[in-house]
């Protein structure tokens, strides 16, 4: 049995870590995906894992086994954070005893499922009820980015249904940077293993990139020229006005496809704005990283 | 059809389309919000079916006061594709006069950026306009001034169109504002109507 451990820090820049274990993998190998001794998971991680655990059952054919954090605490909030669940469909586990969940939860929206339309409408249903303290009191925003928020969340979905042709995940937390950055972040995460920008983009855009065609071109196709594989005109405005939004509010916004990640990046993160050669992963994985607004900012 | 109310009203056959009545009816009652592109493409289609029932010219309501979110990409299909089958000569919608009240601070943003796109213009009221209508969208200064002028006054009797135009440039845009569906001109008369003016008489 071939044995994946998973980081003990699992976050939006850790990810690449776990995703290079699936090189040299091989069909009908069976896995074991330890998460024994994770210490940290934020959105992106847990799509992350899923993801892996998923891929992990197509490239071997079997599901992978997954071994729960040691850790209460981290078990609890995966529990919280409604992991189990989707887990369960693409890895072999004993689930925790406690999953959490019951009664009052401080998550901004649990992993969904994305495979639908009406799972984009019932996200954008849930999180307006609760979005509403975490980006007034806790990130300081106008009343106003309540609805911004649900229309970027919307947005973001669209971007599964309409170009991976392949269910995936959301997910949305808030966490407490007091130490890395003296703010409060909100981490929204969003991740497929559909056909990538690159497959989505393949058969009208390639041919005028010739050799130079890439996951880091179609990536930049999209990113920052807005092309989609639609001939209308009214497509690829989804991540240009999520890319507008973010950078009012100052925040991330990255898109990992393949094997290349592409970002819009503030003064306070020092992700690199376009990243190559990455271990390969299948699909598209979008982050977004809002930070709390300093008193300065007005 | 008009002509019930006597020969001053101009021919339309009005309708009011409140787009949440068209979203519970049609989208099976489940959603409150306008988000996603298969929810904006079966709200427009349901439009687009009462209009197909119309006789034209008529003059269409799409009333947005109920709608608490609007995504890009529903606007992108409710408010420019409607505005957009306006340019296709063939279709039915050539003679449709679009209005879209109900016009939110927030539901701005995404309307004047598919508008932008596609290089159209909206006749739109609602929150933070003062009772009044504007011109949303792509629009010289000339076409703005001259709409204004007609949006003003409400109605140009024909006998009167040069006297409050009196440069050929001005009767020119006159001529492109109708012609985008921006102002009615009554096919009988000649009158110019500032669609605002239309949804009260033909309410």
């Amino acid at each position: 049995m071939k044995v994946i451990e998973v980081p003990e820090t699992l976050d939006y820049r850790s990810g690449d870590r776990l995703v290079e274990a699936l090189d040299g993998v091989e069909s009908e190998q069976r896995c074991l995906l330890s998460a024994r001794h994770l210490r940290w998971i934020d959105p992106v991680g847990m799509i992350t894992l899923l993801g892996v655990g998923r891929e992990l059952k197509r490239r071997t054919g079997v599901a992978a086994l997954f071994q729960a954090p040691e850790s209460g605490q981290v078990s609890g909030y995966l529990g919280r954070m409604g992991f189990y669940q989707p887990a369960g469909e693409v890895m072999d586990f004993e689930a925790p005893r406690r999953r959490g969940g019951a009664g009052d939860s401080d998550v901004l929206l649990e992993l969904t499922r994305i495979g639908e339309n009406h799972d984009v409408h019932a996200v954008v249903e849930r999180v307006q009820e609760r979005a509403g303290a975490i980006l007034s009191r806790t990130l300081r925003y106008p009343p106003s980015a309540v609805i911004q928020f649900a229309v970027i969340l919307s947005e973001v979905c669209q971007n599964v249904l309409e170009h991976a042709e392949a269910p995936g995940w959301v997910a949305a937390q808030s966490y407490n940077w007091s130490r890395r950055l003296g703010r409060h972040v909100l981490i929204l995460a969003v991740g497929d293993l559909g056909r990538g920008f690159r497959g989505s983009l393949a058969s009208r855009h390639s041919g005028r990139f010739g050799e130079r065609w890439s996951d880091a071109t179609a990536l930049e196709a999209a990113f920052i020229h807005g092309l989609t594989r639609f001939p209308d005109q009214g497509r690829g405005q989804g991540i240009q006005q999520m890319r507008k939004q973010v950078r009012r509010w100052d925040g991330v916004i990255s898109v990992r496809s393949g094997t290349a990640r592409i970002a819009d990046v503030p003064d306070w993160e020092d992700l690199p704005p376009l990243e190559q050669d990455l271990p390969m992963f299948p699909g598209a994985q979008i982050t977004i990283l809002l930070p709390e607004r300093l008193p300065e900012d007005g | 059809m008009m002509d019930s109310r006597g020969d001053g009203d101009p021919q339309l056959d009005a309708f009011a389309v409140d787009v949440r009545d068209l979203l519970d009816r049609n989208v099976a009652n489940l959603y409150s919000h306008l988000v996603t592109r298969p929810t904006g493409r079966a709200v427009r289609i349901a439009i687009e079916a009462q209009l197909g029932e119309l006789d034209l010219p008529a003059l269409s309501l799409v009333d947005l006061s109920s709608v608490s979110i609007l995504d890009f990409s529903c606007a992108d299909e409710v408010v420019a594709k409607l505005l957009l089958a306006r340019r296709d000569r063939v279709r039915p919608h050539r003679d449709v006069f679009f209005v879209f009240t109900g016009v939110k601070l927030h539901h701005r943003e995404p309307i004047l950026e598919v508008l932008a796109r596609h290089e159209l213009t909206a006749v739109a009221g609602g929150e933070g306009m003062g009772g009044a209508f504007e011109l949303l969208g792509a629009a010289a200064p000339r076409q703005v001034e001259v709409w204004t002028r007609v949006e003003r006054l409400g109605r140009v009797p024909a006998p009167r169109v040069e006297e409050v135009f009196p440069e050929l440039r001005e009767r020119r845009t006159v001529e492109e504002l109708v012609d985008r569906g921006l102002i009615f001109r009554h096919p009988l008369r000649g009158d110019l109507h500032a669609l605002r003016t239309l949804l009260k008489e033909t309410a």
